[in-house]
């Protein structure tokens, strides 16, 4: 597979206005390789580095040190063929004017790319059929809700039909059904494609991350903390699997449980009410779950109760962070 | 430039124009701050040279110098300011991104501009004429209609180039375009002719396009033109040829280097500054 971006040992540092003479690191050493096809997301909290990561790439600000190619341009010295091949639409954009129609802002900024205007109309009424917008082409854009603008900002996007395409919170200010149409419009987008098409995401919703992104990057600090599949990463980070049993508790002791092979963790509490014992095991992998099932039934104890823990993306943020990715610094953990 | 990417700039450019051009038929209220507003001081200086008792080609210079100020306004806070403001709206970022050529961005700016502003000083300066009851005495219509497109063509190449610092620079550009603006009123003299500046002031002026393209249309268009002539229509229009060319470069040479610095800087995309 092709690679669609390449970043390495990308730094870049700003000024730092607190402290003369010193540099502030937005982003520190990263080397990522993003395959063509797929949707790539970047997760990590605010200033992060997210958007410096997505700014270089779309080549609208040069790296301090190291270097990074989007389709196989250098986008220090190489923007000018990379510029056509991409696009991107930021969450909370107000971008066009006011005095124009919805249909008239999206057609002015697909001559910016030189698309043939009888080409360009097509394609913008088709868009704004599947984001359910075509009733608003004529409108003027300062007519527009925040919901609608935003739609029309994500057809900006796609318009120009980019092959590599940055979508930096792009279901910001969207209510819940655009959201759910916008990730499915952009999922589609990307498997339907006739040619390879990568989409660069950044996202606070970590469901977002979840459902949309093949493989994603955990950044904080200017780092990549972490760079694999939702899948892995959650199995990886967060640690296997979780399951909780629960136990009539007379004469049992769980301690026995403890020492049984594949049982990375466990922690139990009494529920004296119930006269249950709560056991929660962490494992390497399911196999462990028969020993100790086997385990309490050969002791001829009666289990009450078995429920699996899914790990999710937020409990490997969380474990590589070290915070949650929607608090501010009082959910530091 | 192979003729895909002409093509796509020049798309780019009408695209940027439409904007402009557009704006002019659904905001009707420029008739009265453009048309109305502007009257005003050209009927504060028409009156002083009228109680004076001043040859009527005198009503003639001020009329036509002012309508001329909208050329310079424009320049001022449509071209030059307009990238401050594109930056705050976030459309810098998105003309950044687009594979147009900025100086398209800033060639269609300048078009729409003018064409909007070629009407507005047409008009106001009919209605003047028609008020103060002017008459004019044309040498050349066409000499004088290319004077005055070469002029808009060389004071909107001064605003492309003004308008690049726009994109390293935010409020402070802003303060420093306030400060361009009375002085180029009474420097380029648009109330009087701009001779009695004297040559060596008239010489600094002249780096103005307005005040050479005022000068020559005003020996054009009036009886007494000539008579207050800063320089020869010819020289005039050759130097306006030359401003045009000289601007047009340094805007290229500027928002290529500017850009560059911005993007280095990382202020290409910095807003609330």
């Amino acid at each position: 597979m092709s690679i669609a971006i390449k970043t390495t040992d990308l730094s870049r540092a700003f000024a730092d206005s607190g402290a003369k003479d010193k540099n502030f690191w937005a982003l520190r050493d990263v080397s990522l390789e993003i395959p063509e096809g797929c949707i790539y997301g970047l997760l990590g909290p605010n200033g992060a580095g997210k958007t410096t990561l997505i700014k270089i790439l779309s080549t609208l600000l040069l790296p301090t040190a190291g270097e990074a190619l989007v389709a196989g341009y250098n986008v220090d010295n190489e923007y000018e063929k990379i510029r056509p091949i991409i696009n991107m639409v930021s969450g909370g954009e107000n971008c066009g004017y006011g005095i124009l129609t919805v249909a008239e802002n999206l057609w002015m900024f697909t001559q910016f790319y030189g698309i043939p205007t009888k080409q360009a109309m097509a394609k913008i009424k088709d868009l704004l059929e599947i984001m359910n917008l075509s009733e608003k082409a004529d409108t003027k854009i300062n007519k527009l809700s925040t919901g609608m603008r935003q739609k029309m900002n994500f057809i900006r996007g796609f318009v120009t039909d980019p092959k590599i395409l940055f979508l930096d919170e792009p279901t910001l200010g969207l209510d819940v059904n655009a959201a759910r149409e916008t990730r499915k419009f952009v999922t589609d987008w990307v498997k339907n494609a006739s040619e390879p098409k990568t989409v660069i995401l950044t996202t606070h919703y970590m469901q977002e991350a979840d459902e949309m992104c093949g493989k994603l990057a955990i950044i904080d600090h200017g780092r990549i903390l972490a760079n694999d599949t939702p899948k892995n990463l959650k199995k990886q980070e967060a640690g296997g699997v979780s399951y909780t049993i629960n136990v009539a508790y007379r004469d049992f002791d769980p301690q026995i449980l403890r020492t049984l092979p594949g049982v990375s963790s466990f922690a139990h509490s009494v529920l004296n009410e119930q006269g249950l014992i709560e056991m929660i095991f962490n494992l390497s992998d399911d196999s462990a779950l028969a020993r100790i099932i086997e385990k309490i039934n050969s002791l001829s104890f009666s289990i009450n109760n078995i429920q699996k823990k899914e790990f999710t993306l937020e409990d490997a943020f969380i474990k590589l962070v070290g915070r949650r990715l929607s608090g501010g610094e009082g959910d530091t953990l | 430039m192979s003729m895909n990417e002409l093509i796509k700039n020049l798309r780019g450019i009408w695209a940027r124009a439409y904007v402009r051009i557009v704006g002019v038929n659904r905001e009707p209220s420029w008739l009265i701050f453009e048309l109305f507003f502007p009257l005003l001081p050209i009927c504060s200086f028409a009156f002083v040279y009228k109680s004076m008792n001043a040859p009527s080609d005198y009503l003639g210079f001020v009329i036509l110098g002012g309508a001329m100020t909208a050329i310079w306004m424009n320049v001022l806070w449509g071209m030059a300011a307009q990238f401050f403001w594109e930056r705050e709206s976030g459309n810098l970022t998105l003309y950044m991104l687009c594979p147009m050529s900025t100086m398209a961005v800033l060639v269609g700016m300048a078009l729409g501009s003018g064409f909007s502003t070629f009407f507005r000083v047409i008009i106001t300066f009919m209605i003047g004429k028609l008020i103060f009851g002017i008459t004019l005495h044309v040498a050349s219509y066409f000499w004088l209609f290319a004077t005055f497109i070469l002029t808009i063509a060389a004071v909107f190449s001064l605003g492309m180039m003004m308008a690049s610092f726009f994109l390293l620079y935010g409020r402070d550009a802003w303060n420093i375009l306030t400060v361009f603006m009375e002085p180029v009123f009474f420097l380029s003299g648009f109330y009087f002719p701009v001779k009695t500046l004297g040559y060596p002031l008239g010489a600094l002026a002249s780096l103005i396009p307005i005040t050479l393209g005022l000068d020559a249309m005003r020996q054009l268009a009036f009886k007494l033109g000539p008579d207050t002539a800063f320089l020869p229509v010819k020289t005039e229009i050759l130097i306006l040829v030359a401003l045009s060319a000289l601007y047009l470069a340094g805007a290229k040479y500027l928002l290529k280097k500017l850009e560059y610095i911005g993007r280095r800087e990382g202020r290409l995309t910095l807003r609330w500054q």
